[in-house]
């Protein structure tokens, strides 16, 4: 176990090295001058230069990465530039580690618009997680359990209706008919959880349960086919046989195997959404990294997209160990060497 | 299994008496596979309506273009007589609605609604349909390699796989725009205006980004069917790699690769749709129900039926195509019992 985890965090750098030069490459590789895109409209050559200088555009992509790579454990200081710094001390910035870049439209280190939009991304899918997990892990079960029968029939369509329907059409309809015409809930608008957590819960109800939607819908099928599968497995039939009860067999024995599989599922996805629901966050206007990536994709604010996709990627992947790891704990077949 | 089978003691049947089968008995009659798959479908009643709804999509979707020539559908004529309210909102019942405009008119310029829905519709389902092209090409190829030659390749193409799905896609599809349209405008040698380049852009990046989940489904499948003895067969006679991937293994994986590529297409449909929303879909004034969603998003509340009928659209195809695939799913399961 130990090994495998050593062995699996090893694999988990490699990959984050490879996903970041990946990013890396695909943006400041791409034909537009990142110096350029820098200032605006009323951009002189000599800034662009300046600004070209003080980020360390000037020099080789490769040592652009590796001052990247860099920076995430050494700080970093911008401008980049020794003479620049001993020239204007006073505009000198530093940027602490981990340090994933400095933005010039923003005014900000990458580091800081990410410290300042995690909390939103986070709070909304973890919001969404419990409410999909809840309502499609039962729904999935009770299904499950009626199999053919019409409560079976109702949910399976319920899920199938809530799967195919857009979440950006459910969130404006949620938005524009809950919200604002029929004034059942206020207008959502993100509290921080440190502020009020009971403002905070409130804010979230309406972007967790349209995000949650297409998620609940899927994990419903999801649990329903696990759950049928493993209710025909011949331990279950034992079990039945030597004369346990009914509700023990299907908690102990049909839930504990049909569970494996959702949960790493769930993680894979709740990973997957810390990076940012790009859609719910557009939606409700509510800051969180996809929110943000979005507006910095307008301005092509090259240090933030690419900030923001090796975090989003650095979720997934990191998410995808814990599951693995997870998995051994949960799953006493399961032996991880 | 349906027919009975007769318990008494095998007897050599009389000649002539093959037709006449005693005591009520039902002589089992063999089935091919795809006979079964086709009466299960037809019992499906379910599967068969959203079938008969996709076909139709799909021929409303490659017909329209001459339908506009025909003058029967008019995306681009503006109507500025029917939108004389405040805001310039249409006038009348929903958005509209006439016996010349079937969805009302679009707010603003009065086209209408029907004509730019349908042809919407034609866009969008050619960018889903490239996009899943390309997904199911790629994926089968990378899965049918990955799981037939085990060791080294496998292990290269399972932690690219991997590499492909840590990424977030839709930020992708977002950022990438810029930078790919215009290249891949220069390679078509067409303006990067040109709303072709931005239907092969999303098509390429939606089909590279979807092509994972099909390649890790189908390496499952491979792993499998590798250890099967007809494959050992082909192989002990000496049958060379090409062979065994398109002769002994592809047939066997027909029914996943058209059950999952009826599951990603209705899911591409909607990540157009979703792409228009925010707003990097199709040029104007091409439609495609992304831009049109993106376009009606601002009308949500002075003319909900321009928002709801776009919506309502791209929920109804992406639930036929869905019900298809679950429906296909059921039919081809070998698992599932033979009636």
């Amino acid at each position: 176990m130990f090994f495998y985890i050593i062995r699996r965090l090893i694999s988990v750098v490699v990959m984050l090295l490879i996903i970041s030069m990946a990013t890396f490459l695909l943006f400041f590789a791409a034909p537009e001058d990142p110096a350029r895109l820098t200032c605006g409209k009323n951009c002189t050559p000599a800034v662009i230069e300046g600004n070209r200088k003080a980020l360390g555009y000037d020099k080789p992509l490769a040592v652009q990465y590796a001052k990247f790579v860099q920076g995430i454990f050494v700080d970093r200081k911008y401008p980049d530039d020794p003479a620049l710094q001993a020239a204007s001390p006073e505009i000198v910035t530093t940027c602490e580690a981990p340090c994933l870049g400095y933005s010039v439209m923003a005014h900000k280190s990458v580091t800081e618009i990410v410290k300042d939009t995690l909390p939103v991304s986070a709070s909304i899918a973890l919001a969404a997680f419990v409410l999909w997990m809840l309502a499609g892990v039962s729904g999935g079960i009770l299904a499950a359990l009626n199999r053919g029968k019409w409560l079976d029939r109702v949910i399976v369509g319920l899920a199938l209706i809530g799967f195919s329907l857009p979440t950006f059409f459910i969130g404006l309809l949620l938005l524009t008919f809950v919200a604002i015409k029929m004034k059942l809930v206020d207008i959502p608008r993100f509290v921080p959880i440190t502020d009020d957590p009971l403002a905070w819960a409130q804010s979230l109800t309406l972007p967790a349960i349209t995000l949650a939607m297409v998620f609940a819908a899927s994990y419903v099928r999801l649990t329903r086919a696990y759950m049928l599968e493993t209710m025909s497995e011949d331990y279950i039939r034992t079990a039945r046989a030597k004369g346990v009860k009914e509700s023990t067999v299907i908690r102990k024995h049909g839930l504990r195997a049909a569970l494996t599989p959702i949960v790493t599922a769930a993680g894979m996805d709740l990973g997957g959404l810390l990076g940012g629901a790009v859609i719910t966050e557009q939606v409700f206007g509510f800051r969180g990294l996809g929110y943000t990536a979005v507006r910095a994709i307008e301005t092509t604010d090259l240090p933030i997209i690419v900030g923001i996709v090796i975090v989003a990627s650095t979720f997934v992947v990191v998410a995808n160990l814990v599951v693995d790891v997870l998995y051994g704990v949960i799953d006493p077949r399961v032996r991880l060497t | 299994m349906s027919a009975p089978a007769a318990p008494e003691k095998v007897q050599p049947p009389p000649p002539d008496a093959a037709v006449s089968a005693t005591d009520g008995a039902v002589a089992i009659k063999g089935r091919t596979p795809w006979e079964i798959v086709r009466s299960r479908l037809a019992r499906d009643k379910i599967t068969m309506t959203a079938f008969v709804f996709s076909v139709l999509i799909v021929v409303v979707a490659a017909t329209s273009p001459f339908m506009v020539k025909l003058g029967w559908l008019r995306p681009d004529d503006f109507n500025p007589a029917l939108v004389q309210g405040l805001g310039s909102l249409p006038e009348g019942f929903a958005g509209g609605i006439s016996r010349d405009h079937w969805l009302g008119v679009e707010p603003g310029t009065g086209r209408d609604l029907f004509s730019r829905i349908v042809t919407g519709i034609t866009t969008s389902l050619t960018v889903a349909i490239l996009a899943t092209l390309i997904s199911v090409v790629l994926g089968v190829t990378l899965g049918l390699v990955a799981g037939f030659s085990k060791g080294r390749l496998d292990w290269l193409i399972s932690r690219f796989l991997d590499l492909v799905l840590s990424f977030p896609s839709t930020l992708m599809l977002l950022s990438l725009g810029p930078v790919l349209v215009s290249r891949i405008a220069s390679i078509m040698g067409i303006s990067s205006a040109d709303n072709k380049a931005k239907v092969a852009f999303m098509a390429l990046v939606l089909g590279f980004f979807g092509h994972p989940f099909f390649a890790r489904i189908i390496r499952g499948q491979v792993l499998s069917l590798r250890e099967r003895e007809f494959v050992e067969a082909a192989r002990s006679l000496g049958a060379r790699a090409g062979r065994i991937y398109f002769k002994e293994l592809l047939p066997h994986l027909w029914a996943p690769i058209l059950v999952y590529t009826t599951l990603i297409l209705p899911a591409n449909i909607s990540a157009e749709a979703a792409l228009g929303f925010l707003g990097v879909g199709i040029n104007p004034p091409t439609a495609s129900l992304g831009a049109i969603l993106n376009d009606s998003v601002a009308y949500a509340i002075p003319d909900p039926a321009y928002f709801i009928f776009p919506g309502l659209t791209v929920f109804l195809i992406v639930l036929a195509f869905n019900l298809l695939g679950d429906g296909l799913r059921d039919a081809l399961d070998p698992k599932a019992d033979r009636s």
